[in-house]
C-alpha cells in the first residue's frame, strides 16, 4: 500500500450509469481484470448502488475501489478508480461526463431524455476516456468533438414524407369541398 | 423516432425503457435494412444504438451473427451521416473481439484517419489501432507518426492514446514512435500534453537515465495541463523512491513546488506523494499536512475524503505532525458522508492522548451500524493500533469490540473483530480471560466456519491454561453437537489438549471423545479415535508429539511426497523426514491499516515461496538426487544498486549438499551476455561439484546461474563459511535499438561480494505452539548448558532480536517479546537442522553492564547440540 504507484494513464477502471432502480443504463470496464464476467459486472454494481443510493455523497469506497457519483433526477453516474487513484483526477471526469450530458439533453438529465437519445451518450462517454485514459475532460471540448444534436423535433425522412403526404390530402380535401361547393352554388 | 417510442409508453406507462424488451434476434433482423439503397441513416442510426445497447448489457452475440451484422454494418460507410459513421466507429470497437475478419474495415478506417474531416479523423485513428495487430501496424505506421504530430489536438490525442494501447501488444513498432511524442509533448494543448507524456514515459521506463532526462526538460519548462503536473509528481516520486534519493534532490524540491500549484489536484498529487515517501522528516511532512488541513474544510467531499484519508495515513507513522489538524478533524466527525465521519474518527484515535479515546469510542458507537462494512473494518484497525499504544485501555475496547461481534456485519469485518480480540488476548495476559469468553459467546452464534475454527483452535490453546479451564468445555463440547463437520472436528481437537493438559479433566474429556466417535462425519471420528487412543496411553511425550505441537511440513510437499510414495510401490515404510519442512511466513503479513482490505483473498492454499523454488530446482538435472529441499534463504544482494550488472543470490540447503542460486540481471543495453558463471572460492572444506551456467543473458531480463557444492561430510560442525564470488561470462556487444548482438565476443569477468554462509542456514524455524511440551518430549539425553556474556548489546529487546536472526530459529510462547522494564527474559526457540533432528534451545538472560545469556540446548542428536553452542560460542 505505502508502494510508490506506478505512474500510469490508466486512471479510470470502471463507468457506469444506473436508473434508480440499479439497473445498468450503460457500463464501461476498462480494466479486464477487474470483474471479468458481467455477472460480476452487474454484482459490483448491485453493491455499489446500495451503498450510495440513499445518500447522495459524492464519495464511496467499495470493494477496494474508489467511487464517484452523482445523481440527477432519476439516474445515478459513477466514475470508478482504484484506492490509490486522485480522487479528484475521478471527479473531474465525472463532472465532464455530467455537463455534457446536461448540454445534449438541455439540461433534462433523466431516465427517459437519455435513452431517447442513447447514441449520443455513448458518443460522449467515448470522447471522455478511451481504454481507461481520459481523452478530454473537457465539456465544451467534448461537445464539440462529438457535434451531437438531440432530437427535437423528431423529422425523419418517412414523418417528413407522411407530412407531406397529410398535407396533400388535407389540400384536396379543401380543393373537393370547394368544388362541392361551387358546384352547389352554380346548381342553385 | 420518438413517435415510435411513445406507442410503447402508451402500452407499459410512461417512463418505461424504450430498450427494455429488445430481442437480440429481432434487432438482427431488422440490421438487414443496411442492405437498402439509399442507405436510411436515422433508422440505421437507430439500430446501431441498439447492437450497442444489447452488447452494453451483457448480451452474447454469437461469431456468426456477429460477424453477419459486422459486415452489414461495412455498407454504412457509404452514408455521410456523420453520427452514423461515428456509431459505425463505436460498433467497430465494441465487435472487435467478438466479429471475425474486423480488418476487412482497415481501408475505410485508414481513409478517414487521413481524409480531410477533422470530426473522423480522431475516432477514426482509435478504432482503427483497435482492430490492428502488430503485423498491420507496420502498414499505418507511417500514418500514425503523421497523426501524432498533427496540428488537430484531438487527431494527436487519439494517436497518441492509440499507441500507449498498443505498446503492450507491439512495443518494438511503437518505440520507434518516440520523437513524434517528444514534438507533441511541446504541444499547446494541455490533453495532448498530458497523452504524449504518458506514452514518453511507458516507453522509457526502464531506463532511468532517460526518464531523468526528460522530468528535468519537464520540471523546467513547465506544463500546462494538471493532469500532466500529476503524471510528472508520479514519475518523480517513483524515481526517488527507486534512486533511494536524498530529500534535497530537485525531485523533490519539484514535488514540494506543485504544493502551491493552482489546481487543486495537482497540489493534492503532490501532499499525497509526500505523505507516501518512505522516512519522511517531520520537516519535509509539514507543507504537505496544511495543505491537507485547508482541504478538509472544503465544500466538495470528495477533496475532505481525500484529505482525510491521506492524513489518516501520515497518522499511522507520524501521529505528532497530524495533531495540529485535531481541530478541523473534530468538524469532521459529524460530516454528513460517514466515509469521511469514520476516517476523521481513525484518524483521531491515532494522534489523540489516551484521555480523549473513551470520548472517541462513544462517538463511533453512535454511527458504526450506519457505515458499510469497509469502513467498519478501518475501525476496527484503528483499535487494534490504538491497544498497542494504550495497553491500559484494552478493557474499554474489549467492550467495544464484544459490542461490535454481536451487531451484524459480513465475515471480513467479523475477522478483523476477532483477529483484533486475539492479538489483545496475546498482548494483555490479564485479558486473556475476558476476551475468551467474549469469542465463546460469539462461537455460539456463528456462521463462519471459518472464524468458528480459528477460535476453536484458539482455546484449545490457551483454555488449558486457564485457572479454570472447565468452563470452556461446555462452548467447545456444545459446538460438537450442533455445527457443521469441519467445525465439530475442530471442536473434538480443542478437547484432547484439555484432557492432555489437565489430569483433573481427562476423565471428563475422554467421556466426551467416546461420544465424539460415534459423530456421523468420517474426519471427526478419525480424530475422536485418535485423541481417544493417545490420551489413554497417559504418556507426556505422545501428548506433546501429537496434540499440543501438530506436523511441522509443509502441505503441498507433504501431498507431492504421499503422490510419489504410491507410485512407486515399495516395502519400506513412508519416510516423514523425506517431505520438506513448512516454512513459517517470515514477513508479518499484518495489513496496513487502510481502507483497503483484499476482499479477495486467495482461498485455496498457495505453495509457498519454497515450494516454488523445490519445483525450480527439480527441474534441474543435475540437482535430482539431493533429496528434498531442507531451506531457502533470502535473496542476498551480491552487488551494490546501481552497477552494470545486478546479482543476488539464495542459497537452497540440502541434506549433504547446497545449491547457490544466482538471479543476475544485465542493465547494459548495449550488451548481451552469454554462459554466464559464478564461481566461487570457499574457505573451508566445502567443495564445489558443478557450475550450471545461464546460457544468455539479454539486457534487463533476469536469468538464473546456479553453483552445486557438497557441506564436508566429516566434519558436522563446519556450518559456516566464506565464498568469494567471481561472475564469468561472454559479453557480445549489440545494438541497443534492436538488441541484435555482433558475431564475436570476448571473455569478461566482474568481481562480486563474498557470501557467507552461517549456522542458520542449516536451521529450518518450526512453530511450536506449546513449547514445554516439546521440551519434555525430547528429553534431556543430550542436553548441554552454557553460559556467555554478551558485552556489547545494552538491551534485552536487542539481544533477543540478535540470538533469533543469528541462529534463525523460530521464538515460541511470544518469547520474543520482551515486557518492558525486565532486567531479566526467557526466550525460547525451536528449529529443525539439516537432516531433520528436531532442536530447541532456551536462552535465559539477564540484564547487568551487559546481557549474560545462559544457553540450553536440547536435541535428539548429539552433534546438533555441538554445532549450536560451537557456532554461539
Amino acid at each position: 500500500m505505502l508502494l510508490v504507484m506506478e505512474p500510469s494513464l490508466y486512471t479510470v477502471k470502471a463507468l457506469f450509469i444506473l436508473d434508480n432502480d440499479g439497473n445498468r443504463l450503460l457500463s464501461k470496464y476498462y480494466d479486464r481484470e477487474l470483474y471479468p464476467s458481467i455477472k460480476e459486472q452487474k454484482n459490483f454494481e448491485r453493491n455499489v448502488f446500495n451503498k450510495t443510493h440513499k445518500a447522495d455523497n459524492e464519495i464511496a469506497f467499495v470493494e477496494g475501489m474508489t467511487v464517484v457519483y452523482k445523481s440527477s433526477i432519476d439516474l445515478f453516474f459513477y466514475v470508478v478508480g482504484s484506492a490509490q487513484e486522485n480522487e479528484l483526477m475521478l471527479v473531474s471526469v465525472l463532472s465532464c461526463l455530467f455537463e455534457s450530458l446536461s448540454q445534449i439533453l438541455r439540461k433534462n438529465v433523466e431516465r427517459r431524455c437519455l435513452l431517447d437519445n442513447m447514441e449520443g451518450v455513448f458518443l460522449i462517454v467515448d470522447e471522455i476516456i478511451d481504454g481507461g485514459v481520459i481523452l478530454e475532460s473537457d465539456p465544451q471540448q467534448v461537445l464539440q468533438k462529438v457535434n451531437y444534436r438531440a432530437d427535437e423535433s423528431p423529422l425523419s425522412e418517412q414523418s417528413v414524407a407522411q407530412h407531406i403526404t397529410e398535407k396533400l390530402a388535407l389540400t384536396t380535401n379543401v380543393l373537393q369541398s370547394a368544388k362541392e361547393q361551387i358546384k352547389w352554388s352554380i346548381l342553385k | 423516432m420518438i413517435k415510435k417510442f411513445d406507442k410503447k409508453d402508451e402500452e407499459s406507462g410512461s417512463g418505461s425503457n424504450p430498450f427494455q424488451h429488445l430481442e437480440k434476434s429481432a434487432v438482427l433482423q431488422e440490421a438487414r435494412i443496411f442492405n437498402e439503397t439509399p442507405i436510411n441513416p436515422r433508422r440505421c442510426l437507430h439500430i446501431l444504438t441498439k447492437i450497442i445497447y444489447l452488447l452494453n448489457q451483457g448480451e452474447h452475440f454469437g461469431t456468426t451473427e456477429a460477424t453477419e451484422a459486422f459486415f452489414a454494418m461495412t455498407r454504412l460507410f457509404q452514408s455521410n451521416d456523420q453520427t452514423l459513421r461515428r456509431m459505425c466507429y463505436l460498433t467497430i470497437k465494441e465487435m472487435a473481439n467478438i466479429s471475425e475478419d474486423v480488418i476487412i474495415v482497415t481501408s475505410s478506417l485508414t481513409k478517414d484517419m487521413t481524409g480531410k474531416e477533422d470530426v473522423y479523423r480522431g475516432p477514426a485513428i482509435r478504432a482503427l489501432c483497435r482492430i490492428t495487430d502488430t503485423t498491420m501496424l507496420q502498414a499505418i505506421e507511417r500514418y500514425m507518426k503523421q497523426a501524432i504530430v498533427d496540428k488537430v489536438p484531438s487527431v494527436s490525442s487519439s494517436a497518441l492514446v492509440s499507441s500507449l494501447h498498443m505498446v503492450k501488444m507491439s512495443y518494438d513498432v511503437v518505440k520507434r514512435w518516440v520523437n513524434e511524442a517528444q514534438e507533441a509533448a511541446s504541444s499547446d494543448n494541455i490533453m495532448v500534453q498530458y497523452h504524449a507524456l504518458g506514452l514518453l514515459y511507458h516507453l522509457r521506463k526502464n531506463d532511468r537515465l532517460a526518464v531523468t532526462k526528460m522530468l528535468n526538460k519537464f520540471t523546467k519548462s513547465g506544463l500546462k495541463s494538471p493532469f500532466a503536473y500529476c503524471m510528472l509528481i508520479r514519475i518523480a516520486s517513483k524515481l526517488l523512491d527507486e534512486t533511494e534519493g536524498g530529500h534535497d534532490s530537485p525531485l523533490f524540491d519539484f514535488i514540494e513546488s506543485c504544493l502551491r500549484n493552482k489546481n487543486e489536484m495537482v497540489v493534492y498529487e503532490a501532499a499525497s506523494a509526500i505523505v507516501h515517501m518512505p522516512n519522511c522528516t517531520a520537516r519535509e511532512l509539514a507543507p504537505a499536512v496544511s495543505v491537507l488541513q485547508l482541504f478538509c474544510s472544503s465544500p466538495k467531499a470528495a477533496l475532505r475524503y481525500a484529505a482525510v484519508r491521506t492524513l489518516n495515513k501520515v497518522a499511522m507513522k507520524h501521529p505528532s505532525a497530524v495533531t495540529a489538524c485535531n481541530l478541523d478533524l473534530e468538524n469532521l466527525i459529524t460530516d454528513s458522508n460517514r466515509s469521511i465521519a469514520t476516517l476523521a474518527i481513525t484518524t483521531l484515535l491515532k494522534t489523540g492522548s489516551e484521555s480523549s479515546v473513551d470520548r472517541l469510542m462513544k462517538q463511533i458507537s453512535s454511527f458504526v451500524s450506519e457505515i458499510s462494512d469497509e469502513f467498519k473494518v478501518v475501525v476496527v484497525q484503528a483499535i487494534s493500533a490504538l491497544c498497542q499504544k494504550y495497553p491500559r485501555k484494552h478493557s474499554v475496547m474489549m467492550n467495544f469490540l464484544s459490542n461490535m461481534l454481536r451487531d451484524d456485519g459480513g465475515f471480513e469485518y467479523k475477522r478483523a473483530i476477532v483477529d483484533c480480540i486475539i492479538s489483545i488476548i496475546e498482548e494483555n495476559p490479564e485479558s486473556k480471560e475476558t476476551g475468551l469468553a467474549h469469542l465463546c459467546e460469539f462461537i455460539e452464534d456463528c456462521e463462519h466456519t471459518v472464524l468458528a475454527t480459528k477460535i476453536l483452535h484458539l482455546l484449545g490453546k490457551e483454555g488449558p491454561r486457564t485457572p479454570q479451564p472447565s468452563k470452556y468445555i461446555r462452548f467447545i463440547f456444545n459446538r460438537v453437537v450442533l455445527e457443521s463437520e469441519a467445525v465439530r472436528a475442530a471442536a473434538v481437537s480443542a478437547l484432547a489438549k484439555f484432557g492432555a493438559q489437565n489430569d483433573d479433566l481427562l476423565p471428563s474429556v475422554l467421556v466426551l471423545m467416546q461420544r465424539c466417535m460415534m459423530d456421523s462425519d468420517d474426519e471427526v471420528r478419525d480424530r475422536a479415535t485418535f485423541y481417544m487412543n493417545v490420551l489413554q496411553q497417559k504418556q507426556k511425550a505422545l501428548n506433546a508429539a501429537y496434540i499440543f505441537n501438530g506436523l511441522s511440513v509443509s502441505i503441498p510437499g507433504l501431498e507431492k511426497s504421499l503422490h510419489q510414495y504410491t507410485l512407486e510401490p515399495t516395502e519400506k515404510p513412508f519416510d516423514m523426514k523425506s517431505v520438506p519442512l513448512a516454512t513459517t511466513p517470515i514477513t508479518d503479513h499484518k495489513s496496513d491499516i487502510t481502507p483497503v482490505s483484499s476482499s479477495k483473498l486467495p482461498d485455496k492454499l498457495t505453495p509457498s515461496r519454497q515450494d516454488i523454488y523445490q519445483e525450480q530446482l527439480a527441474a534441474i538435472p543435475d540437482f535430482q538426487g539431493l533429496g528434498p529441499l531442507f531451506k531457502s534463504s533470502e535473496q542476498v544482494q551480491l552487488t551494490e544498486a546501481e552497477t552494470e550488472y545486478v546479482v543476488r543470490c539464495v542459497k537452497h540447503t540440502f541434506a549433504g549438499h547446497m545449491v547457490f542460486q544466482f538471479d543476475c540481471t544485465n542493465t547494459l543495453n548495449d550488451q548481451l551476455l552469454q554462459k554466464v558463471v559464478v564461481q566461487m572460492e570457499p574457505s573451508e572444506s566445502y567443495e564445489v561439484v558443478t557450475y550450471i551456467p545461464a546460457s544468455s543473458l539479454p539486457y534487463s531480463q533476469p536469468g538464473s546461474c546456479y553453483t552445486l557444492v557438497r557441506l564436508p561430510e566429516d566434519d558436522p560442525t563446519a556450518v559456516s563459511c566464506t565464498f568469494s564470488c567471481t561472475m564469468k561470462y561472454l559479453v557480445k556487444d549489440c545494438d541497443p535499438n534492436t538488441g541484435e548482438p555482433d558475431d564475436d565476443g570476448y571473455d569478461d569477468e566482474y568481481v562480486l561480494e563474498d557470501l557467507e554462509v552461517t549456522v542458520a542456514d542449516h536451521i529450518q524455524k518450526v512453530l511450536k505452539a506449546n513449547f514445554g511440551a516439546a521440551w519434555e518430549e525430547v528429553g534431556d539425553e543430550f542436553e548441554k548448558e552454557e553460559t556467555f556474556a554478551l558485552a556489547s548489546v545494552r538491551t534485552l529487546d536487542e539481544a533477543v532480536g540478535n540470538i533469533i536472526s543469528f541462529l534463525g530459529m523460530q521464538p515460541c510462547e511470544r518469547s520474543d517479546k520482551v515486557p518492558e522494564n525486565k532486567n531479566s527474559h526467557v526466550l525460547f526457540l525451536a528449529g529443525v537442522f539439516r537432516g531433520g533432528h528436531d532442536m530447541l534451545v532456551r536462552a535465559r538472560l539477564a540484564l547487568a553492564d551487559g546481557v549474560t545469556m545462559q544457553v540450553t540446548v536440547r536435541s535428539g542428536e548429539e552433534t546438533v547440540v555441538d554445532v549450536i553452542l560451537a557456532s554461539v560460542g
